[in-house]
């Protein structure tokens, strides 16, 4: 599992390798892209698993509580991440 | 739909939660589907009936939540407000209810009477999932039902439910109370509802929920509000909503919809406190175990090939063989439908004779495809319900998406025939469930570039004439240059006409695997071919019988039936004369002549189609019993007298099929289709198509089945004859110095050629629009006859052979797409690079 810094140098959850954990800490989506990641789960505080990409490399494929969802690496890229501990 | 007996239930649920399949299982077989009004969204209902009465049910789209972003959404919540359904069945994941749970909050707050199915019961005890029921009802104040959709369990207690539900509405009918405490929030929505409250216009609409739209910035609230009260009256609400708004983000820095879900899920956290138990998110799922092989980087395309290659097998393959079987039934279908219409002359045939056989035989090559559809719509179902399916458009995204398409583009190309043996109809019906709207366009414009089944046997026929010997290479190509001629024309369109679209993000679910049942594959795969045959039966019989007048007239001028009338006397003149002498003398002339004619050629084409010994001594058998007399004259053998009239008969019936195909050729000729096929002769001679062909490309748009039926009959047969179309093409189609380069010219403009009439109507129905149902006619037949003329051009002018012509297209095209595709891919990872930096 990699080692995420402590503060600062914002990450995004297209920066996390497969096998990575991470706590979603905000979005910079806007409008339809955010309301549809919301409504699939993946809300601020919500502890995600990366658990792989396309054979091509794009989409990824994510691990929450109950479901898996994919979306692609522009939209990930939206999605700041934390470590798994820090809690906002 | 404010006065109805009976009882109106909506199904409302999340996807994946196995919504439709308890729709098929609460309702039956009796169900339609509509559109909603103005909308390309399907709109399914069905009824049922309980002790009390009747109960009509609404499936609506699948849904995450209830907001205005996407048409889906807008569609279940407008039906949900305009029609207050008198129960609302909220459809759960039971496997995953913390996540379901948001839409209900959301259906309750729009203050609808609700029954919760806890579906998919099996999957989360099989997970180790326990929910206490009694308890979770009595939190939400609504009736908890367990549903195992797929296994048809819990139909009953459901149905008692919503009757249940109904009842306690009727008596008092008062919704439960506000599911969630929106803390901070809750001055504000008290503020705006205390606004709307007096205002009459607005009365008949949920209160809170009203209030919370409106501060969630919610553009329909918003459009409602002002639709209701006029522009003018609306205005001051609005702006003290707004005030409210910027205070909130204010003060809580956090935008009031983020604030608003977090409170949802709180709430949520709450409610199945306790309720739930077991759900481990920490075990390794029986999915995981399998995606890991199947999802993994090297192996994946392996996998996805063999699926492919599987499904082509099953259906194509497979489906080919069982047609072998299936066709002597319609073949005898049509005996049986000749036999009862008026017997040919010896000349002309009754109007009514060849209209009905025109009609069984178009009606019979359609038919012939059934087998295979519903392999295709079988496969394609196990794929869909195994879950699969989403996981082809995990894989092929990158890809897809690079020429503007979508992963789950890649359900309507398969539905159309990547490879060999599809149909656009149901191809284009699959774009539905695009969420992109550019890439949806862009699928339904290249869907029907797809080699659908119709036009398989075109290729066949070609194949079989001008490229016996490379037969195999020229199929690759036809079979793999569909999906090139796909992206790059997709690409093509994203960039110009639909670049002006919109699109949105590629977020969805990979759900749990499921195996298939046998029910749900059946009944899909039986309810795809019924809309086939429901095509078959109307549109294309249709345009058979237009297709027939246009061939039929205005006839033959007079002068010329008199000669051929002339020349049918002389034949039979000649033949009277050879029996002169003749004991069977009496027999063959005379009143009996054009039934033992006619007796002739059936017992020739009874004898061909006859399948081994046995079925040959049965065709004996039949015509010994439907005229002895006539028997010794077209059997082997007999004595002297026989085989001379036999020879004579023999002589004869070639005389009159000569006649005869003379006849046709003139009477097509002579016909409004002829005039129209030559007409456009003058632009079409660049693709080398002469007014024959034109024809059959013609009568092709209606159905692509009647171009190969088409040319059948310019290159028709005679009742006796049996020689393959293949056969009689090659000679008539040689004969006019036709070569490879032409067939070539045809493949490529029957591989570009607009889609089917039905395709077309099919494409107005889900674009919603006529305009875009006439591009997506004009569009490729420009392309079409471009593409070809220029082959044909060309290919002549540097005098290339047709395999040599079909080779440089189809790597020229496939070094195009590359092209392509690595230029996009370049500009997509630079402006990904640039375009965001967080923080």
């Amino acid at each position: 599992m990699p080692k995420m810094p402590a503060r600062g140098g914002a990450r995004t959850l297209n920066d996390i390798r497969p096998g990575g954990r991470v706590r979603i800490r905000r979005h910079h989506s806007e409008g339809a892209v955010r309301q549809r990641l919301l409504d699939l789960g993946l809300m601020p505080n919500v502890v995600v698993t990366v658990v792989r990409s396309a054979p091509l490399n794009d989409p990824i494929e994510l691990k929450l509580e109950a479901s898996n969802i994919t979306l692609r690496r522009r939209e990930a890229i939206t999605i700041e991440v934390t470590s798994e501990e820090s809690e906002s | 739909m404010s006065k109805r007996d009976g009882v109106l239930v909506a199904l409302a649920g999340q996807q994946n939660a196995g919504k439709s399949t308890l729709f098929n299982v609460l309702t039956g077989a009796r169900q339609h589907v509509a559109n909603y009004p103005g909308v390309t969204v399907d709109k399914k209902h069905g009824q049922y009936g309980d002790d009390v009465g009747t109960v009509y049910t609404v499936d609506l789209p699948g849904t995450y939540s209830l907001t205005s972003f996407s048409l889906e959404e807008r569609v279940a919540r407008e039906f949900l407000l305009g029609d207050r359904p008198d129960v609302t069945v909220n459809v759960v994941d039971a496997s995953n209810l913390r996540r379901s749970l948001h839409l209900t909050l959301q259906i309750l707050e729009m203050e609808l009477p609700s029954v919760l199915a806890l579906n998919m019961m099996d999957v989360a005890e099989g997970r180790g999932i326990e929910i206490d029921q009694a308890q979770l009802a009595q939190r939400l104040q609504v009736p908890v039902v367990a549903t195992v959709g797929r296994k048809g369990q819990g139909r009953e207690a459901l149905r008692q439910a919503i009757r249940g539900e109904s009842a306690r509405q009727a008596e008092t009918p008062k919704p439960p109370p506000a599911p969630v405490d929106y803390g901070q929030l809750e001055p504000a929505i008290a503020q705006v509802q205390q606004r709307l409250a007096p205002v009459k216009a607005i009365a008949d609409l949920p209160q809170r929920w009203l209030a919370l739209e409106l501060l969630e910035g919610d553009t329909q609230a918003v459009s409602i509000l002002v639709e209701r009260l006029g522009e003018t009256a609306a205005r001051p609400v609005r702006e003290a909503v707004g005030a409210l708004i910027d205070a909130f983000e204010q003060r809580q820095g956090i935008e009031i919809s983020d604030y608003v879900v977090g409170c949802r899920d709180r709430a949520i956290e709450r409610l199945l406190k306790g309720v739930v138990k077991g759900a481990d998110a920490g075990r390794t799922t029986l999915t995981e175990r399998v995606d890991r092989v199947v999802l993994n980087r090297w192996l994946a395309p392996g996998f996805l090939l063999l699926t492919v290659f599987a499904i082509y097998q099953v259906s194509i393959v497979w489906g080919y063989e069982l047609t072998t079987y299936t066709w002597p039934f319609l073949a005898k279908g049509r005996e049986l439908i000749a036999g009862v219409l008026p017997t040919a002359d010896f000349l002309v045939d009754p109007y009514l004779r060849s209209l009905g056989l025109w009609l069984v035989d178009s009606a019979n090559t359609l038919l012939n495809y059934v087998p295979i559809f519903l392999g295709v719509f079988a496969c394609i179902a196990i794929v869909e319900d195994s879950g699969y399916m989403a996981r082809i458009a995990f894989i092929l995204d990158k890809i897809l998406h690079r020429f503007g398409l979508h992963g789950q583009s890649t359900l309507p190309l398969i539905l159309g025939g990547v490879f060999a043996g599809g149909c656009a109809v149901p191809g284009v019906m699959a774009t539905k469930g695009i969420p992109d709207n550019r890439a949806r366009m862009a699928t339904i414009f290249t869907v029907p570039f797809m080699n659908c089944l119709a036009k398989v046997p075109l290729y066949t026929l070609l194949l079989g004439i001008f490229f016996v010997e490379h037969k195999s290479l020229m199929m690759f190509y036809i079979s793999t240059m569909t999906i090139i001629f796909a992206l790059l024309v997709a690409k093509l369109l994203t960039k110009t006409v639909l670049s002006g679209q919109e699109t949105s993000p590629f977020v969805m679910e990979l759900p749990h695997y499921h195996l298939p049942t046998f029910n749900g594959v059946a009944r899909r795969a039986l309810e795809r071919t019924w809309q086939y045959i429901k095509k078959v039966g109307t549109v294309v019989l249709a345009v058979a019988v237009v297709v027939f007048v246009l061939l039929h007239f205005p006839g033959l001028p007079d002068e010329r039936k008199a000669h051929f009338a002339q020349e049918a006397e002389a034949a039979i003149e000649r033949f009277e004369q050879a029996l002169a002498e003749n004991p069977y003398r009496d027999l063959a002339t005379g009143a009996n002549l054009v039934p033992l004619v006619n007796y002739y050629t059936d017992y020739k084409r009874a004898k061909l189609t006859a399948s081994g010994a046995a079925g040959s001594q049965r065709v004996t058998e039949r015509f010994k019993e439907r005229n002895a007399a006539f028997y010794p004259l077209v059997k082997r053998g007999g004595d002297r007298d026989a085989r001379q009239a036999a020879r004579a008969l023999r002589k004869l019936a070639h005389e009159r099929r000569a006649l005869r195909k003379q006849m046709r050729e003139e009477r097509i000729t002579h016909s409004v289709l002829g005039a129209i096929g030559r007409s456009m002769e003058p632009v079409t001679q660049f693709a080398g198509f002469d007014w024959k062909i034109n024809i059959a490309l013609l009568s092709s748009f209606a159905a692509r089945e009647s171009s190969v039926a088409t040319l059948g009959v310019l290159f028709q047969q005679d009742d006796d004859e049996n020689a393959s179309l293949e056969e009689r093409m090659g000679e008539a189609t040689r004969e006019s110095g036709a070569t490879a380069l032409l067939a070539v010219s045809m493949i490529l403009f029957f591989a570009l050629y607009p889609p089917c009439l039905a395709t077309t109507i099919m494409v107005k129905v889900q674009t919603g629009s006529y305009k875009w149902m006439a591009f997506a006619i004009i569009f490729p037949t420009l392309l079409g006859l471009g593409v070809a003329s220029a082959v044909y051009s060309i290919g002549n002018a540097v005098g290339a052979t047709g395999i040599e012509a079909m080779s440089a297209v189809y790597w020229g095209a496939f070094v195009l797409l590359l092209i392509v595709g690595l230029l996009s891919d370049r500009k997509a990872s630079r402006l990904l690079r640039q375009r965001f930096s967080p923080g």
